[in-house]
């Protein structure tokens, strides 16, 4: 199967190393993966923060350039939300019929990274080995916006010597929201405080989630606080085997 | 100074700080926040056992929501027929186009019925339109009968949550403010012996006071009913014993049909308070010879309400039924209350009703009080896509910031038009990285991390890290590899 890698402008510029271990693991399952250079950024900051012109520019710009690709896979579902439900929007009111209809038929072909594995690939079992205790975090998007279900947690049953950590309010949301981190600092600060607390609660190794953007905001305050507890992205557990174990982060 | 002269300073959002500045203090309040979770806790367990037994719940949030939006459609046509049917019963209807108006023509009522005082059911729509101060105004006093609305009567407070305006107050603090103001010594804080203070308290205004002012849950068009729902019997007892009835509803409250509350009542209960039915609901058509108020006036209320109503996206957030579920589930408002929304109208629901019912003149913060979680959507028993409307809501208020000056001192706003630029173009976005990696190498400590940042770039560092940026993009990596393999 031939798929085209939208890695994302955040793990393209932050987080390289969950952009390597999604190829690793695809790869190592058989997948022909191909990256589009002129990719840039889905638009999901700017349609968050009320600037939708520039969010409709954006994502023209993403549907053009993928609109011969076999199938784009994302790994992070809040940028899968962004095209599944605010594209149709942006587009009704601002796109023409050609654009309308080159997106109608990318979106069915766009699929957040355990979505492919689990739906298109058909695997839950991928080989890896991760002996660690990993609490599962759902990311509002995942949860609420794609309903992935149990997807993760299904793959993340089948590693080797991961013990999952259940959390408590486990789908309550981690208080990061784009630039609602910054525009709403404190109270975002408190609902990560919340969050870290139920988080320690489930004394884990690393905390993992389909989005790096959660991650990176669970995973500051952990170092902020000293904290025994680190951040995973859901692919690099997936793709670490043993004896090459992943580079964590 | 009493609250109802003082007017609702906190609550109104023409006066009210922005969303930001207005939580802070509430979360420096451990005893609020405390109060504030462990009450939402307890509603969110209670909703989440009662709507996990009903196994079409989908269906009847479906039917709910179904029934909203058809009487939103058809609205005109809905309140005439109410109108019609109420005046037939024997009841006057009276037509608001604002808050200033509905203010008058209760006043004008009161004044014609000579009352010196008037006994209230709760009624969010009466603080939306600050009704108390200009009764108080006009040398009427009003008394508060609902538990909650006493005690932040008594309490010089407002209300936090629209369901439960006394969310904030903890028992020991209602043990306070009872024994202060109604001169009771050794008063315990024994919720019985609470409930029984109050309950003498209000005795008296019922047995004395003649006029009675109440808000609405529906309005029945088919029938021209009023319908309140209720756990304490105080609403029952004001629409009884008093000689004059004075309701006051938004136009949005219509229902087509009696027995689309068959609907309503099961969603509102499940989802308001987790019960299966409320304890007390009370309908009455017009005016019944010898048998409870014998004059009846309704109030139907816009203000701001058609305009919302003209906007395709936006109709939705009228379906609301004012239950509070998105209240008691939202992670923002469960970390500051009520009170930092500046509304009567609090959490999700208010951070998109508020800024519609100002005409986005004020308010302006509150569309962004979200961190768009979505967990009001899912629990919205009528389905109002909340974060749909505050996407709505937040690219009208960018598009006003364009159109001002206020964007020139906006950091923020520069920030994303030029990251716009820069998304446009590949090349444009390599360089960025690279500016980027090479910039904050400055803030960056030698753990890798970065703990300190200026200006928005503070609003991160001031509760979390930043790992610095790696030495190589992803697409730098796959260039390299791309070029190895080669």
């Amino acid at each position: 199967m031939r798929a085209s890698l939208f890695i994302t402008c955040y793990n393209d510029t932050l987080y390289p190393e969950t952009g390597r271990a999604v190829v690793t693991l695809l790869e190592r399952l058989g997948v022909e993966l191909e990256f589009r250079a002129a990719q840039t950024c889905c638009g999901q900051m700017h349609a968050n923060t009320g600037f939708r012109a520039e969010a409709f520019s954006q994502a023209k710009r993403l549907v053009r350039l993928y609109s011969d690709a076999e199938a784009v896979v994302i790994p992070s579902s809040s940028c899968v939300c962004m095209m599944r439900d605010q594209y149709p929007g942006l587009f009704e009111e601002l796109g023409n019929e050609s654009l309308r209809r080159d997106f109608a038929a990318l979106l069915p072909r766009v699929y957040e990274l355990t979505e492919f594995l689990v739906d298109q690939l058909k695997v839950e079992d991928v080989g890896a080995y991760f002996p660690h205790r990993v609490a599962y975090h759902p990311s509002c998007h995942a949860l609420r916006g794609l309903h992935i279900g149990d997807r993760p947690v299904r793959l993340l049953n089948k590693v080797r010597g991961l013990e999952l950590a259940p959390i408590e309010n486990v789908d309550r949301c981690c208080g990061f929201g784009g630039t609602f981190s910054v525009k709403n600092f404190e109270v975002s600060s408190a609902m990560l405080g919340a969050k870290v607390h139920d988080l320690l609660s489930t004394k884990a190794d690393y905390c993992t989630a389909v989005d790096n953007s959660c991650l990176m905001h669970i995973g500051g305050a952990l170092h902020r606080q000293y904290a025994g507890m680190r951040t995973i992205h859901i692919a690099q557990i997936l793709a670490a085997t043993e004896g090459a174990a992943e580079e964590a982060a | 100074m009493s609250q109802a002269v003082a007017g609702h300073p906190i609550l109104d959002p023409v006066l009210a700080p922005t969303f930001p500045k207005a939580a802070l203090p509430i979360l420096r309040n451990a005893q609020l926040r405390k109060n504030v979770t462990h009450a939402t806790d307890v509603i969110q367990a209670k909703r989440a056992k009662l709507v996990a037994e009903k196994t079409d719940w989908q269906d009847l949030r479906s039917a709910a929501a179904e029934i909203r939006a058809h009487a939103l459609e058809n609205l005109g046509e809905y309140l005439e027929q109410f109108e019609a049917r109420c005046t037939a019963a024997g009841g006057t209807v009276h037509w608001a186009s604002d808050a200033a108006e509905a203010r008058q023509i209760i006043v004008d009522l009161l004044r014609e019925e000579k009352a010196s005082e008037v006994i209230k059911i709760k009624t969010m729509t009466s603080a939306e339109i600050q009704l108390n101060p200009a009764i108080e105004a006009a040398g009427i006093h009003a008394y508060e009968t609902d538990l909650a609305e006493i005690i932040l009567q008594l309490g010089d407070d407002e209300p936090s949550h629209i369901v439960v305006p006394a969310l904030h107050v903890n028992r020991s603090q209602v043990r306070e403010i009872f024994a202060r103001r109604m001169g009771i010594k050794d008063l315990s804080d024994d919720p019985q012996v609470l409930t029984g203070a109050a309950r003498n308290y209000l005795r008296q205004k019922f047995l004395k006071v003649p006029t009675a002012i109440s808000g609405a849950n529906f309005l029945v068009a088919e029938t021209g009913a009023v319908a309140v729902v209720e756990s304490e019997g105080n609403g029952r007892m004001c629409l009884t014993l008093p000689r004059t009835m004075i309701t006051l509803a938004g136009i949005d409250k219509v229902i087509p049909r009696f027995k689309d509350l068959e609907v309503m009542l099961q969603v509102l209960a499940r989802s308001a308070t987790g019960e299966r039915m409320n304890p007390y609901t009370s309908l009455w058509t017009g005016v019944t010879p010898g048998d409870g108020p014998q004059r009846f006036h309704v109030v139907l209320l816009d203000n701001g309400r058609t305009s919302i109503l003209a906007k395709p996206k936006e109709r939705q957030t009228l379906r609301c039924i004012r239950c509070a579920a998105c209240l008691n589930t939202c992670p923002v408002y469960r970390q500051t209350g009520g009170h930092a929304y500046g509304s009567v109208y609090a959490g999700p629901i208010g951070a998109i009703l508020t800024p519609q019912l100002m005409h986005l003149e004020h308010a302006q913060t509150l569309p962004f009080a979200s961190s768009l979680c979505a967990a009001c959507y899912e629990v919205c028993p009528v389905k109002i896509n909340i974060p749909e409307v505050l996407l709505e809501l937040r690219a009208q208020v960018v598009d006003q910031e364009r159109k001002g000056m206020d964007k020139f001192k906006d950091l923020l706003y520069w920030g994303l038009r030029i990251a716009n630029l820069i998304f446009a173009r590949a090349w444009l976005f390599r360089t960025a990285q690279w500016g980027g990696r090479i910039g904050l190498r400055f803030f960056t400590g030698k753990d890798g991390w970065i703990h300190w940042m200026p200006s928005w770039g503070g609003r991160w560092t001031v509760s979390r890290d930043l790992r610095g940026l790696p030495d190589q993009t992803f697409r730098q990596w796959w260039a390299a590899r791309a070029k190895g393999a080669k």
